[in-house]
């Protein structure tokens, strides 16, 4: 039995690894996917007042803490049986927009980007922002940069910081927008538009342009049929903020769709004693294991699910690209995890266009941006979408509002199940007769990094020069073949 | 001439310290230009075994933030610190705990039972994760969780701290500059175990809001306030650590109406950051009677908590009774 | 398990007295030969109101089994009223410390003027026994690190922080 271990995994929020094991014919028998850390957040949030939990939730994750504490916000304001204001409720969501566009700029440009923009085949050196830069123009560095910046203002303006916002409370927000704030974030909301557009664009132009990437796309090596998960509105449009939870099948026909505090009904958390993860799958399908198909449990939760499962987009500019986008990938649901990075896209430009639509909103400089709760607090749930994948937060309190007793199912964690299934598809096919070459290393980190976990970095370097270490023992555990990659 | 080396380097954390460090925008081409970064997992190239194989000292800049959570944690911590010349604390988690610290109010075999039988938790056989698990192919491993959460300077050696959940962007860009104009030779560097990237001074300091004598009847919680936005919060009654919080962040989260919840961390001189609250708090109630004091601390519904938010890892009591028995 | 007087556990105590009352009360005990639990480690403040809780933690931190916390009676205080600080912070104190494990009967407050030598040493006694029932703390951990210093770094603050 031959073994392969990958660690640790890069571009990931937290730790990862993963094992290959071969068996005698040197063909793929298994893989396991290991997140190898725990901080105990559902255990020590019990016992803190729940208006803190906007606040402690947003350090699981530093890169998504706009998720979280919306999320958290949406949690503790049902707690107390409260409605918020109008005023908060849009306020809340227009920093959301913001940060999304920023969080999609940031993953897109320099995480999964390149590997479309440049191809799996491109010398991996050429694979990263730099390659990007060369091969859509110079500007783009300081756009993204400029993104990034824009949306980090609004996140400030509105939540008091850029990382980990603080404005939350329950019953609303602590603090309004002035009418010189709201035309500020008018105009980046506008320049963010143009930014969508041109992401498209270049999209359009290097990536559906070249029938080789389109074949890669529409290939096999990376579809799953499985099931898809995502927030929609009233009209069943996909909402990030808002609405109910839509899962449908590997068919696309609807599954169910439930509110918000009907979440456990629904999502069950299967366990395996060798990671600190869980793997959620429907409860009302059933855990079958890592497999596919409409009788597996497994769902995804991705900008691609979110455009699978619902309606169409709620903004013009964005359903005029999501119909393009299932045009041209013949049909809906789409299966191939490598339309996550279009997807995604089309999220960019959803968000940038309801960010003006909020920013031009009457309502949003009034000054009524906060009720005092009047009911006793007791227990609530509160779910948004978390750029890679549906967030749920639970809480309960006793009578004075302090929190007994917490679940989360958050974002990356609804597609476990679904990496590790990516992962050992990409490997299965190309490891072959005990033949592993550079090729693995690129293709699983594909398989992987089409899922966004978590982040990449918007800087001059290097998604395309993940370090891989691959030692390969033989059945005494004697290393025969070392394989590297940007390992001196 | 070969650049110096720079490494950042994420252990219990959250992401939010690199978040701060990307935000930075420009000057990360400053940091390119000046360094050569060698190991980066979240961005970059650079495995363990790239660290393993360099000399001891050869990375000139490391910044380490993440609390000590489990034995991978500290492996690297270790290494790390062999391997680099300057080893900067950074970041809440590395200096104080943070908020992940705030498991150590319980012990680990709490921590995780309660994760692997919530509500939606499919545990029949009520299994826990094992850090050496025998597969039919073989043995596959995690690493072992600490009893409880540590410090970075609970386990090696440190020679800055940079505090803040997360630090500052314009502090990170400042020392930024002064680390490449020291490298340069046209700066110094503070001694050694200086805190860096933050002021002398407490929160209060920076808070634009007006502040009286305090005489304190009743705690209370901001969402049940309407609380005068040109008034000190902890006046209002409104629990802000402000008074012992280490200023360098411009008071944010009073500017924004939320309480100071303490994320820069000990002001200076502070040796007990909860103390230093107890303190605080203590001295501003308004009320000589026991059984009225009692009632007045009532309204604190969780004054460890409060006190120890950010700092519990990192207090002298460093963590309950019950996370220490195991 | 039976107590020989080899093994029975004897409380490590530390007490905080004031200068002008709990400290000369103290003393007046140790002048009149009065017999009580000798196991409290007395240090003397000037005023229960210099008691800082972070000497109570350092105290428990360091392997004390219980802290005693001794000034003059309410309204006798030498400094006018800070003895009622003394107060509040005990209050405060207790809590706290029971959220983190220590037990509420390990932490006590004690108002004794000069004169009442007897009824300090009686209370004394009475605590230790109170200790000695509740058992060793055995508290493992200490912790705490002080800066060396801040340093400033001009820090340019960016522009758009300074709006509203």
């Amino acid at each position: 039995m031959q073994r392969i271990t990958i660690d640790p995994i890069t571009r990931l929020e937290g730790h990862g690894k993963i094992e290959i094991f071969l068996n005698d014919a040197g063909n793929v028998a298994n893989t396991y996917f290991q997140i190898p850390e725990l901080r105990g957040f559902e255990r020590f949030c019990v016992g803190r007042p729940v208006e803190e939990m906007p606040l402690l939730t947003n350090r699981i994750c530093g890169v998504c803490p706009e998720a979280h504490h919306m999320a958290a916000a949406k949690a503790v304001d049902a707690v107390y049986h409260v409605d918020i204001p109008s005023t908060a409720k849009k306020l809340r969501e227009l920093l959301y927009m913001a940060f999304y566009c920023t969080d999609h700029t940031t993953h897109f440009y320099a995480l999964g980007g390149p590997d479309f923009i440049m191809g799996p085949d491109a010398p991996v050196a050429e694979r990263n922002i730099l390659g990007v830069i060369h091969k859509v123009g110079l500007e783009i560095g300081g756009k993204v940069i400029q993104m990034r910046k824009y949306g980090h203002t609004v996140v400030e303006m509105i939540g008091g910081r850029k990382v980990h916002p603080c404005t939350s409370i329950p019953g609303g927000l602590t603090k309004g927008i002035t009418e010189e704030q709201r035309l500020e974030i008018e105009k980046m909301g506008r320049w963010a538009i143009e930014f969508a557009q041109f992401s498209l664009q270049a999209f359009n132009d290097i990536v559906l342009g070249n029938p080789q990437y389109v074949d890669l796309i529409l290939g096999d090596i990376y579809a799953h049929q499985t099931y898809y998960m995502g927030l929609v509105d009233a009209n069943n449009k996909v909402n990030f903020y808002d609405g109910k939870v839509r899962v449908v099948g590997p068919d696309g026909k609807e599954f169910v769709k439930y509110e918000p505090k009907d979440y456990a009904a629904n999502i069950a958390e299967h366990v395996e004693p060798w990671t600190y993860l869980k793997f959620p799958y429907l409860k009302n399908v059933g855990w079958k294991g890592f497999v596919d198909g409409p009788d597996s449990g497994v769902y995804m939760a991705t900008p691609l699910s979110r455009l699978n499962t619902s309606d169409g987009m709620a903004t013009p500019l964005a359903q005029a690209e999501y119909e393009k986008f299932y045009a041209t990938l013949k049909g809906k649901p789409v299966h191939q995890r490598l339309a996550i990075h279009w997807a995604r896209l089309i999220e960019l430009l959803y968000a940038a266009e309801h960010w003006v639509e909020l920013a031009t909103d009457p309502e949003i400089t009034s000054p009524n941006f906060h009720v005092i709760p009047t009911e006793k607090p007791t227990e609530g749930v509160g779910i948004v979408e978390a750029p890679r994948g549906t967030l749920t937060h639970h809480y309960w309190t006793d009578e004075r509002g302090v929190v007994t007793k917490v679940n989360l199912i958050v974002g990356t964690t609804n597609n476990y199940a679904p990496i590790t299934m990516s992962i050992k598809k990409a490997a299965a096919s190309l490891i072959k007769e005990g033949n592993v070459n550079e090729g693995l290393l690129n293709m699983v980190e594909m398989a992987f990094r089409a899922y966004d976990p978590c982040f990449g970095c918007a800087t001059h370097a290097l998604p395309g020069q993940m370090p891989l270490q691959v030692t390969i023992h033989d059945a005494s555990g004697n290393p025969v073949k070392v394989l590297k990659q940007f390992v001196d | 001439m070969s650049k110096p080396k720079f490494a950042m380097y994420w252990a219990a954390s959250c992401g939010g310290c690199e978040i701060a460090v990307l935000n930075i925008h420009e000057k990360i081409l400053d940091v390119d230009a000046a360094f050569d970064v060698v190991f980066w997992p979240v961005a970059m190239d650079g495995k363990y075994k790239d660290v393993e194989a360099m000399q001891d000292g050869e990375i000139t800049l490391c910044l380490f933030n993440g609390g000590m959570r489990n034995d991978e944690n500290e492996h690297i911590a270790r290494l790390l610190r062999r391997k680099s010349k300057i080893m900067v604390s950074f970041g809440s988690c590395a200096c104080e705990g943070c908020i992940p610290g705030l498991a150590n109010f319980s012990s680990v075999k709490d921590m995780v039972d309660t994760a692997f039988t919530t509500i939606t938790t499919d545990n029949p056989d009520n299994i826990r994760p094992i850090s050496s698990f025998p597969m039919p192919e073989g043995n596959i491993t995690i690493p072992t969780l600490n009893p409880i959460l540590k410090t970075l300077d609970q386990v090696v050696d440190v020679d800055y701290y940079m505090p803040g959940c997360p630090p500052e962007s314009h502090q990170i860009a400042a020392v930024v500059d002064l680390v490449i104009a020291a490298l340069d030779g046209k700066a110094q560097l503070p001694p050694k175990g200086a805190t860096i990237g933050a002021g002398n001074s407490t929160v209060c300091d920076e808070c634009k809001r007006k502040r009286n004598v305090k005489f304190i009847k009743e705690f209370g919680r901001i969402q049940m306030t309407k609380a005068d936005p040109e008034l000190c919060l902890l006046e209002q009654g409104i629990p802000c650590n402000g008074p012992a919080t280490r200023s360098g962040c411009n008071a944010r989260c009073p500017s924004a109406g939320a309480q100071c919840i303490g994320c820069y961390g000990p002001a200076e001189g502070v040796v007990d950051y909860g103390a230093r609250l107890i303190s605080a708090f203590a001295s501003v109630i308004d009320s000589d009677k026991p059984e009225e004091i009692d009632q007045i601390l009532d309204g604190l519904v969780d004054p460890a908590g409060q006190f120890y938010r950010f700092n519990l890892a990192g207090s002298l009591l460093r963590a309950s009774k019950a996370a220490q028995k195991g | 398990m039976t107590d020989t007087p080899e093994t029975k556990f004897e409380p490590v105590i530390i007490g905080f007295t004031c200068n002008w009352c709990s400290y000369r009360a103290a003393d007046m005990a140790g002048i009149s030969r009065m017999k009580y639990a000798p196991n409290v480690r007395l240090i003397r403040l000037m005023c229960s109101g210099r008691l800082d809780p972070t000497f109570v933690f350092k105290a428990f931190a360091g392997g004390a089994d219980a802290v005693l916390v001794s000034g003059c009676h309410p309204g006798d205080c030498h400094y006018s009223t800070q003895n009622y600080k003394a107060m509040r912070r005990f209050h405060l104190m207790q809590r706290v410390l029971t959220q983190m494990g220590i037990e509420p009967g390990r932490l006590k407050l004690l108002w004794a003027s000069a004169a009442e030598g007897q009824i300090f040493a009686n209370e004394v006694t009475k605590f230790v026994e109170e200790v000695r029932e509740l058992g060793p703390l055995n508290w493992n951990q200490v912790g705490a690190h002080t800066s060396a210093g801040a340093v400033e770094v001009p820090a340019e603050v960016p522009a758009e922080e300074v709006k509203a």
